[in-house]
């Protein structure tokens, strides 16, 4: 049975993992293409001055690398220590990208970081390259199966359900790898993490500058982050743009939390800004803002590419609506589940005796209701309700820093190609402080995504208070304690090393 | 294609061939333990660590993919005992989240917890890590603490999680047993890597010394292995079988010839190292331990063996029929299998690339990279 203590440890576990995780992954995944393209440049050009350029940021990109790895061994091993019900009830998808990630991509990667690193002057100038691109592509196919995987949790598709078993089981390979909601989230997190490499090589090349130091390099570094940036920066609001147009047809819930979008309208607006009345109660005829700036027709057109469109909200997907929109109310869906499950166990009962008649007619009701089997295991209708707050400032905060950077990149490659970038020093100082911001958006993007999906573990079909190991709360404590301190002091450490590489300047790496 | 019980065994093949892939790895740990043995000074720990360094990642995503593929293709052999075993697992995993940032944090300057803590890191995971990684694949011949539901949900049955498994002789030999052939593949692996007159003489009386102990180790904890009892399945019912692992080995002569060579190829290292002072030890030692571990994890997967038995209740022993993935992913995993020539293949290119000449005292000097 649910321990709802132990769930909620198990879940601050996994977030405090995941949160510490992004911290260092999406450096690696933007860095490892910045250096990529830096160090293309001194092959090409052959001048020795873009291989210092790229030794140094080699610098910083390892530094992060091995935390990175940390954190990452973590993830995959807890879906077992924490949430071995999971690991059960949906292992046969969910496992298979994971252990195509660690074929395909992680000894790719893994592999090629040695030459990357040790190599210079033990293969060739193309090999050397080649490695350094198969390390940025190696980290790139690693984030493919991981958010192929995600995806799935997020849009469970190409599996049935097998009552023998007690599991839910993969039927094709194809709709997992292909679901558009996978792939979505894989371009926009990529993307995220490009527009952070970006940022932290624009924003350290500034620093340069601001201090008058290794000019030469922190401009041509600048350029290439900047130019990168843009590029990227206008590529992650296009996969946004995607990602929540796949929010809109699969978690409703998630884009009404998105928004603070309590009542469903037909041509809804978005609310550009705007501060949530935390005394809004579902159901309840209050205001839902104190005050907003909205934009009209914007979420229709987000969410459904239509600016007529019907866009749901907390109250008619809590409550259901028959006015048109044939919406189920949660309480329904609820009972629903309720009786799948009773099949269920009334089906096993039956198989177990061997009376295959009263087996099948259990198992006919239990496919009747199967589409609302997770519901089942809720208690309450409005469990179905994510944290508002946390998800509606959440998204306004990242897409507000999105723009800041878009706009940022463009003012610093302008003023790097008219040759006054020297001069724009609230420019330099806003790179260098954006480094953080970017950091910020990352996290800010993940919470939108895993706290905006909750209760469910899997959407729809496994609630989280399923999904748990069976263990003592006191064990889940300790080990949270423990992970807590020690990736703390590794990210302390991490980050008094890189300010110390970053303070020695651009020579001698 | 095949019948479900086909990839199943294929599967497990797999898992047996990645375990014994593994325990070659983990010559990087053997090293960490032998850093300040082999060496005297700091030039002397640059060169263990930098050619350490440059393997770490390979045993470290070894480890991720024995995880990756036990919970594609046995998710609840994967649930039952991460879920269970709970503290044991994540005592290797902090074990492998210190060795993660050690390399590379160790000698930088302003690195917060000093080069001593972190080498010290690097010793946890070589000797701890390892320990616990040999005692909990041993849970896997002698069972344990849990039960399964009618819905195959499980839970432990004793507060220690996993903890208590440390009290059983045969899976405290098996550890000490990995924990010797780590450390003595490390000396064989210096021995082949580096070109430094004073490593090479102490890894050569290295050697000696843990080839010794694991020799002793190995003898003795297969020798129990031999007397162990198994749980034999058929139809779903369960029962302990009297020296279960014997018999398997006595049914199977591939198994009988695989254990022989095996073990023939890890003396032969040791003779042509000892003896014939040959730098090539490594090589058949590697050989010949994939060969042995290989060998011995398949004990398990095949004839009707529990691959891991249930201590509180015999009835939910797993194997690999009822722990297994579905026909269809396992069927899609296995012609995702085929790229594993491909991912071998790169790992010897570059390898041998890195290997073409040892690693000198000069060239860590000059590498502005080294760890």
């Amino acid at each position: 049975m649910e321990d709802s203590l132990l769930v909620d440890w198990s879940r601050a576990q996994f977030a405090l993992t995941a949160l510490y995780h992004w911290l260092f992954v999406p450096l690696t995944l933007g860095l490892s293409f910045i250096i990529a393209i830096m160090e293309t440049i001194y092959v090409k050009t052959g001048n020795i001055i873009w291989k210092e350029i790229t030794k140094f940021w080699m610098t910083l990109f390892a530094i992060n690398f091995a935390i990175g790895l940390a954190t990452g061994i973590i993830m995959e091993f807890e879906f077992g220590t924490n949430w071995s019900n999971y690991s059960w009830i949906v292992g046969d998808i969910f496992g298979a990208p994971l252990a195509i990630e660690g074929l395909m991509a992680f000894f790719m990667e893994s592999t090629f970081f040695a030459i990357m690193f040790f190599g210079w002057d033990k293969v060739s100038k193309q090999m050397h390259l080649t490695s350094t691109w198969l390390v940025a592509i190696g980290s790139n196919l690693s984030a493919l199966w991981i958010l192929v995987a995600n995806g799935w949790m997020q849009n469970p598709v190409g599996m049935k359900f097998n009552v023998d078993s007690a599991r839910f089981e993969m039927v094709s390979f194809w709709d997992v790898v292909f679901n558009p909601t996978g792939y979505s989230k894989f371009l926009h997190t990529i993307g995220s993490g490009y527009v952070m490499g970006a940022l932290f090589v624009v924003g350290i090349s500034a620093y340069y500058l601001l201090k008058n130091k290794d000019t030469i390099k922190a401009k041509k570094s600048i350029v290439v982050g900047a130019t990168f940036g843009l590029i990227t920066s206008m590529f992650l609001i296009l996969s946004g743009d995607e990602s929540a147009h796949q929010v809109a047809q699969h978690q409703p819930m998630k884009l009404a939390a998105m928004e603070g979008l309590y009542d469903g309208h037909k041509r809804a607006s978005i609310v550009a800004i705007g501060q949530l009345n935390e005394d809004k109660k579902i159901g309840d005829d209050t205001d839902e803002f104190i005050w907003s700036i909205e934009v009209p027709y914007a979420l229709s057109i987000l969410g459904f590419h239509d600016m007529n469109a019907y866009v749901p909200g907390i109250n008619e997907l809590v409550y259901g609506d028959n006015d048109g929109h044939k919406i189920i109310s949660a309480k329904e869906k609820i009972a629903k589940g309720k009786i799948a499950i009773e099949a269920l166990k009334s089906y096993k009962e039956a198989k177990k005796f061997k009376d295959d008649v009263k087996a099948s007619a259990h198992l006919t009701i239990f496919r009747a209701h199967e589409k609302y089997f997770g519901y089942g295991y809720l208690k309450d209708e409005k469990d179905i309700v994510p944290n508002v707050s946390l998800v509606f400032y959440s998204f306004h905060l990242m897409v507000g820093l999105g723009s800041w950077f878009l706009v940022l990149f463009f003012l610093i490659l302008y003023f790097s190609m008219i040759g006054k970038i020297e001069k724009k020093r609230i420019l330099l100082y806003s790179a260098l402080w954006s480094i953080p911001l970017g950091y910020l958006a990352g996290e800010l993007g993940w919470i939108v995504a895993e706290v905006g999906r909750q209760p469910w573990a899997i959407q729809d079909m496994l609630p989280v208070g399923m999904a748990t190991s069976q263990i003592a709360t006191s064990a889940v404590q300790t080990t949270f304690w423990l992970f807590a301190i020690i990736f703390t002091s590794l990210l302390i450490a991490e980050i008094k090393i890189m300010f110390t590489q970053v303070k020695k300047g651009m020579e001698d790496h | 294609m095949f019948e479900l019980l086909t990839y199943q065994q294929y599967w497990w093949f797999i898992v047996a061939i990645l375990g014994g892939i593994f325990v070659f790895m983990t010559f990087v740990q053997g090293g960490q333990t032998l850093l300040n043995t082999l060496a005297k000074d700091e030039d002397e720990k640059n060169i263990i660590i930098a050619s350490l360094g440059r393997k770490w990642e390979l045993t470290f995503t070894t480890l991720v993919m024995f995880g990756g593929v036990l919970f594609a293709a046995f998710p609840l052999l994967y649930a039952v005992s991460f879920g269970g075993a709970y503290f044991v697992w994540m005592a290797i995993l902090f074990c492998f989240i210190i060795q993660a940032v050690s390399y590379e944090y160790r000698i930088k300057p302003n690195n917060f917890l000093g080069q001593k803590i972190y080498e010290s890191f690097l010793y946890i995971n070589g000797s701890v890590g390892i320990i616990l990684i040999g005692i909990a694949l041993a849970t896997f011949f002698t069972g344990g603490n849990f039960i399964k539901s009618d819905m195959n949900l499980s839970s432990w049955t004793l507060p220690t999680y996993g903890l208590e498994a440390v009290l059983h002789p045969f899976n405290v030999c098996l550890g000490f047993t990995i924990f010797f052939v780590s450390r003595t593949q490390a000396s064989l692996y210096f021995i082949n890597n580096i070109d430094h007159n004073y490593i090479l003489q102490r890894a050569k009386i290295q050697v000696k010394i843990d080839g010794s102990f694991f020799l002793l180790f190995f003898i003795f904890t297969f020798g129990y292995l031999l007397t162990l009892s198994g749980v034999e399945y058929s139809n779903e019912m369960f029962k302990i079988i009297e020296y279960k692992f014997l018999n398997n080995i006595l049914k199977t002569p591939l198994f009988i010839s695989s254990l022989i060579s095996g073990v023939f190829l890890i003396f032969f290292a040791l003779y042509i190292t000892i003896v014939k002072n040959s730098d090539k030890g490594i090589c058949f030692f590697a050989l010949g331990v994939v060969l042995t571990i290989t060998t011995i994890l398949c004990l398990l997967g095949f004839n009707n063996t529990s691959i891991y038995p249930s201590l509180a209740d015999i009835h939910s022993s797993l194997t690999i029929q009822n722990s297994s993935g579905s026909l269809y992913t396992l069927e899609v995993m296995s012609y995702v299998s085929l790229g594993i020539p491909v991912v071998l293949g790169y790992i010897y290119y570059v390898w041998k690339s890195m290997d073409a000449t040892k690693i000198t005292s000069d060239e860590v000097k000059s590498d502005s990279h080294h760890y």
